[in-house]
């Protein structure tokens, strides 16, 4: 009787005391982390190993060294660290600032063919070399295709999701708050928005104007509408029947007031958090456009238009793709990977 | 002849509708405040007393309207029939209202300092410095250390009495002449409730505050209140001086709501004794007295003809036939009809 009582009770703490051990504290931590790191290296800079192989090796370093880290960050923080958010969070920080400048930066040219004659073309990817991410076959540098192609990735993927979030979260705001009739049009309007083919949309607006950056992102702002409409409108709703309004309405404040000062300041939490998503969706939207050749053409870099172009050749020399597509999931992923985290954080303070 | 009173309602009775229907929370309810007056209103959940309130300060929900032939005059003017200029800055000014959960009733996104300087400077015109001031000194009033620096906090940083204290402040700030208080300790812990309402106290007499006290406590409005109401289905069933209304010899449901609250005097292990039945439903009200369902002297007159608020006994009005009938023959009947709770229980614990 008492052993089949005690031995659910033993049973967990000896396998994490085995855990623990096999770790084995800091040092097995930090032992993972620079092993984790040198097959990161190994995987990444060229050597005779087959490319899958290289590939299988980079991925297993990279998982090895967030976990090493992770484990050794917490030990020395005293609490847990999150270091796959901070990983995350840097390279936005890094790709953000290589795009604002990088017309400072040491790179290949991107766009100009005839600055190029000179250049060896395809050469394939060494982080040593002054190609590091390889030349295609015009001796374009494949480096400064995706900084440049990364300026019109976050313009377009912010100024979109700005037009989106200002108009639909205005509209969304009005009809939360007023109900009745406008709230009974903006619905039809936005569902029908919803319903409507975005792809098709987009192909008619570049059908009728040029696709130029600029359209581009008003084109994906137009699209992006409908969801902030329903987001803000929701919140709206059940913050406008919370007590505080109630408490400034027996204060005298007007609608304005209570819209701006009182609701707002409780929608923008939400807002902020889902753009971090509709960023990343906008950002691989303008690269499927790009691709299909409906956005920013050639020669300016774009990773949508690099990818395509690229494409050609990917049997022999896939780096031409893999490059530009690489930025392209990694970016999605933190961007997605730092709007959960902020969803975290504002969730226990907004109740 | 008797001064203008500050507040004085007539027939106030509100229309709610829901789903096809429409019912009246609040029907025909009439009382007279005066300047520095306290007024309790007590009922169970669902017996408008929140309605009332709410209808006072005009912040009714949309689908509820104030019915014709109601009149609500503040100072001998009524207050529907103010100048819009005038009627911006009323109520908060003039009257003001304190709620009942500190939790939602302050914005959570906001910090107290901009909660509470709001109302100063759109209705006082204060500049923000001496609107920060003069908030910093009512937080210290109300009995907040460190007012200076809960002006930068967010409400989820204070506990709930402290919030409650903040309300309180907020309702107070632009010196009012008549507060609202619907069910300000019911949130509350118990300890909290007390300094709540001291406080309270303590202000009304310090500002010469008229006060509407709104709670489901009948012990706690009638030690804290001049003249009480008992309120059922959304009419005043009985009205008089705090202390009669506390002797229980006027109209069977405040007889009945004090036989249900524990007492220090009685016997250990007597049983509280409960109303029988359930809270009427405004939809379909019976013809006679709204209590006759759960009043245990009704008879058939009490079933077919709604009693009318009438004296009693000096300055104490009741809605019951049969009270009328025992005031009538110069004897409290109803009294002595009433069984001794105590003894029965007594039986009922041996039994």
């Amino acid at each position: 009787m008492s052993e089949l009582l005690l031995e659910p009770v033993v049973a967990p703490s000896d396998a994490t005391t085995r855990r623990r051990s096999f770790l084995g504290g800091r040092a097995g931590a930090a032992a993972l982390t620079v092993a984790s790191l040198v097959a990161l290296v190994v995987g990444i800079a060229g050597s005779p190993l087959p490319l899958g192989v290289r590939l299988a090796i980079a991925a297993a370093g990279a998982i090895g060294a967030v976990r090493g880290a992770r484990i050794l960050a917490s030990d020395i923080a005293g609490h847990p660290v999150d270091v796959g958010f901070w990983l995350a969070a840097g390279w936005l920080l890094l790709l953000l600032l290589s795009a604002v400048f990088a017309d400072l930066l040491p790179l290949g040219e991107a766009s100009d063919v005839s600055k190029t004659l000179l250049e060896p073309t395809l050469v394939r990817p060494d982080l040593l070399s002054s190609h590091p991410l390889g030349t295609d076959r015009q001796g374009l540098d494949i480096l400064a295709g995706v900084i440049y192609g990364a300026r019109v990735s976050l313009l377009v993927g912010l100024g979109a999701v700005a037009i989106g979030a200002f108009v639909g979260g205005a509209i969304g705001l009005l009809a939360g708050f007023y109900r009745r009739g406008l709230d009974r049009g903006v619905a039809i309007l936005s569902d029908s928005m919803m319903a409507f083919p975005p792809l098709v949309f987009l192909m008619a607006m570049v059908a009728v104007l040029q696709p130029s950056a600029r359209n581009v992102t008003i084109a994906l702002g137009i699209i992006s509408i409908p969801s902030y409409i329903r987001l803000v409108r929701a919140n709206t709703m059940t913050l406008a029947k919370r007590e505080f309004v109630l408490a400034s309405r027996a204060l005298a404040a007007d609608d304005r007031r209570i819209l701006l000062r009182e609701i707002l300041p409780n929608v923008v939490l939400p807002v902020v958090s889902y753009s971090f998503v509709i960023v990343a969706v906008l950002i691989v939207s303008e690269a499927t456009l790009s691709f299909l050749g409906l956005s920013i053409q050639r020669p300016n870099p774009t990773w949508g238009n690099l990818i395509a172009a690229g494409q050609s050749d990917f049997d022999q020399y896939p780096h031409l793709v893999f490059g530009p597509g690489a930025v392209l999931f990694i970016t999605v992923f933190a961007l997605n990977r730092v709007g959960d985290r902020m969803r975290l954080w504002w969730e226990p303070k907004s109740r | 002849m008797e001064p203008t009173p500050l507040l004085d309602v007539v027939d106030q009775t509100v229309d709610l509708v829901t789903g096809d229907q429409t019912i009246q929370p609040v029907r025909s309810v009439s009382f007279q405040l005066r300047r520095g007056e306290t007024f309790g209103i007590v009922g169970e959940s669902g017996s408008g007393k929140s309605m009332l309130a709410k209808s006072l300060m005009h912040i009714l929900p949309d689908n509820a309207r104030v019915a014709a032939g109601s009149s609500v005059r503040y100072d001998g003017r009524r207050v529907d029939e103010l100048p819009s200029r005038e009627a911006r800055h009323f109520w908060g000014t003039k009257m003001a209202m304190v709620f009942q959960d500190p939790m939602t009733t302050l914005n959570p996104v906001r910090t107290i300092g901009a909660q509470m300087t709001d109302p100063l400077r759109y209705h006082l015109k204060l500049s923000r410095s001496a609107a920060r001031e003069r908030a910093a000194d009512l937080l210290a009033r109300v009995g907040l250390s460190e007012p200076k620096r809960r002006l930068g906090q967010h409400p989820h940083e204070l506990s709930g009495g402290m919030r409650q204290r903040v309300v309180i402040a907020m309702a107070l700030s632009c010196d009012p002449e008549l507060v609202i208080a619907d069910e300000p300790t019911t949130a509350l812990d118990v300890t909290v409730q007390r300094q709540i309402l001291d406080l309270l106290a303590d202000l009304r007499a310090e500002r010469d505050l008229a006060m509407v006290l709104i709670s489901h406590d009948l012990g706690l409005v009638s030690r804290h209140t001049d003249r009480v109401a008992v309120m059922y289905a959304g009419r005043f069933v009985e009205h008089a001086a705090s202390a009669a209304v506390f002797a229980g010899e006027g109209h069977p449901y405040t007889a009945a709501l004090l036989d249900s609250m524990p007492r220090f005097d009685a016997p250990s292990h007597t049983r509280l004794r409960s109303i029988e039945g359930r809270p009427p439903d405004l939809r379909a009200l019976p013809a006679g007295c709204s209590f006759a369902p759960r009043c245990r002297y009704a008879d058939d007159r009490c079933r077919q003809e709604r009693p009318r608020l009438l004296p009693v006994g000096p300055g104490h009005d009741v809605a019951c036939h049969r009270t009328e009938e025992a005031a009538a023959g110069a004897g409290t009947v109803l009294a002595l009809g009433r069984d001794d709770p105590h003894e029965l229980s007594i039986e009922q614990e041996v039994g």
